[in-house]
């Protein structure tokens, strides 16, 4: 089983939330480590950009391991603040440390999310 | 996967942490430590295969050699004792049933080497192609367990694993294969073929022996780093050696000469006659009217990769052609892509477009293969 850190808050769809989690607040997203090791060796990964909007459970991007591309879902609503620029260059960065240098962008948000699951919850999802 | 059939190494690849998929009606391992890990151990190294779900049909009787000529494309009555010959088999229309390789055991006795995904055709069309011969076919599958050793520490790490035949194992040209008795008196007939772009062994083994092989390769190849690979590398390492995967640069509505593999087909001279085959009279024609379509290599600057099915594109944005296959190269540390393409854009050199889930990377037309081993 893949870890999965108390602390965050995570979508059905693999991704984790980090930061205060209700409207006005900035949280900072990635992809768990268990959507990690299913990719595999992540070779391109197309973030939002700053300033996108974002929609809860809708595609905001792409990630391209060397089998297959995967769509990137946004968890949250809300206006991107920040991308994790290191990606670009590192990649198999989201692999090696998913909840940490792994991160994909942060997010203003522009309401409280009303469908992320506890650590717990996501594991029964996985499990 | 409960229908899908499992290959004698399963409980070996479950031990590995290997991701398990279903592939041609098998439960296959598609990786087991990393897809560019593994690629690059074969590159470097040496990869340890298990190939258990490809079709081997034995072909037996004083006709064998000419039957499978008339059955298949090539010259078999060429191979000589101990050869090994790359060839397809064709529909009297010229499409592509399958290609294979033709491994000759003795006089009158071959095996036939099948996609795990075409096993049951090809055995069904060489039974229709028997009549009149003195021959018979026999799917000898299931009693058979095949692993495969690629890499430039193969030769090293095979030689090894034998009891009798080492020194066999050193001499063998690449294409040829002999009989060596492996440690713990197992029997095995070992091919110098592969589907890598690398050196490398195929070891057709009793089911029975499998895991006591699998066992002895991983014993053998400890001190020269050789890993387990799955699906995901093996397909990028013959994607980088330029080498066609049936279902996508071969089909029944592609000819040999589509997938610019022409030279399988062997009319015959007046000087060197050669036997009637089926698809014969389609392929001259096809021949002498010159290919539809060409089978490019393509390589692109960008970080997207084109993937199998993606439209390839002109100068205008018209839709002129298809990729075939795909991936980012860990070698080249490019995107690499198979196409077909109208024979005028086929030279090296020109630029395509290709759609990219809505967007266009440009990729360069290339000969192949992308990477070839050192000699």
């Amino acid at each position: 089983m893949s870890n999965i850190p108390d602390e965050l808050a995570y979508s059905a769809e693999h991704e984790w939330v980090a930061g205060d989690p209700e409207a006005g607040g900035v949280v900072t997203v990635g992809i768990t480590e268990h959507a990690a090791q299913a990719l595999g060796d992540i070779v391109y990964v197309e973030a939002p950009r700053v300033g996108d909007t974002v929609v809860a459970g809708e595609v905001c991007g792409e990630l391209e391991s060397t089998k297959a591309v995967s769509e990137l879902y946004s968890p949250v609503s809300g206006t991107v603040t920040a991308v994790n620029e290191g990606l670009e260059s590192s990649p198999e960065t989201i692999g090696s440390d998913a909840y940490g240098e792994g991160w994909i962008y942060k997010v203003e948000l522009s309401e409280t999310p009303a469908d992320l699951l506890d650590a717990e919850a996501y594991a029964a999802t996985i499990a | 996967m409960s229908d899908a059939l499992r290959s004698p190494l399963h409980d070996r690849h479950v031990a590995l942490g290997a991701t398990l998929v279903p592939f041609a009606g098998w439960e296959m391992p598609v990786r087991y430590s990393g897809d560019i890990s593994e690629h690059t151990a074969v590159r470097t190294a040496a990869g340890l295969f298990d190939l258990s779900h490809m079709g081997e049909v034995a072909v037996r009787g004083a006709d064998a050699a000419a039957f499978l000529e008339h059955a298949l494309v090539g010259r078999i009555s060429a191979v000589a004792l101990g050869g090994a010959k790359y060839s397809m088999m064709c529909t009297p229309e010229g499409g592509v049933v399958d290609d294979l390789i033709v491994y000759r055991r003795d006089w009158d006795h071959f095996v036939v080497v099948a996609n795990a995904a075409n096993k049951d055709v090809v055995l069904a069309e060489l039974e229709v192609r028997l009549a009149g011969f003195d021959a018979d076919v026999e799917d000898i599958s299931a009693e058979i367990a095949l692993i495969a050793v690629q890499g430039p520490r193969a030769e090293g790490i095979v030689a090894r694993m034998c009891a009798r035949g080492a020194d066999d194992i050193v001499a063998m040209r690449y294409y040829s294969a002999v009989n060596v008795l492996l440690e713990g008196d197992i029997h095995a007939f070992v091919a110098r073929t592969g589907y890598t772009g690398e050196d490398g062994f195929e070891l057709f083994v009793n089911a029975a022996d499998a895991t006591a092989v699998w066992d002895l390769a991983l014993a053998a190849g400890e001190g020269d780093g050789i890993v387990p690979c799955g699906l995901s590398s093996r397909d990028t390492l013959r994607l980088e050696a330029g080498m066609p995967l049936y279902g996508q640069e071969l089909s029944r509505d592609l000819t040999p000469f589509d997938a610019g593999l022409g030279r399988v087909v062997v009319f015959g001279t007046p000087a060197k006659p050669r036997g009637d085959f089926v698809g014969r009279d389609a392929l001259l024609k096809v021949k002498a009217a010159g290919p539809e379509r060409t089978l490019v290599g393509l390589v692109g600057d960008g970080r997207r990769a084109a993937r199998a099915g993606y439209a390839v594109l002109d100068a205008e944005g018209a839709e002129v052609g298809e990729v075939t296959s795909g991936a980012p190269s860990p070698t080249l540390g490019r995107p690499i892509a198979m196409a077909y393409v109208p024979p005028a854009l086929a030279e090296p050199g020109t630029v395509v477009g290709i759609d990219v889930r809505g967007r266009r990377e440009d990729m360069t037309v290339v000969a192949l293969p992308f990477y070839s081993r050192a000699s």
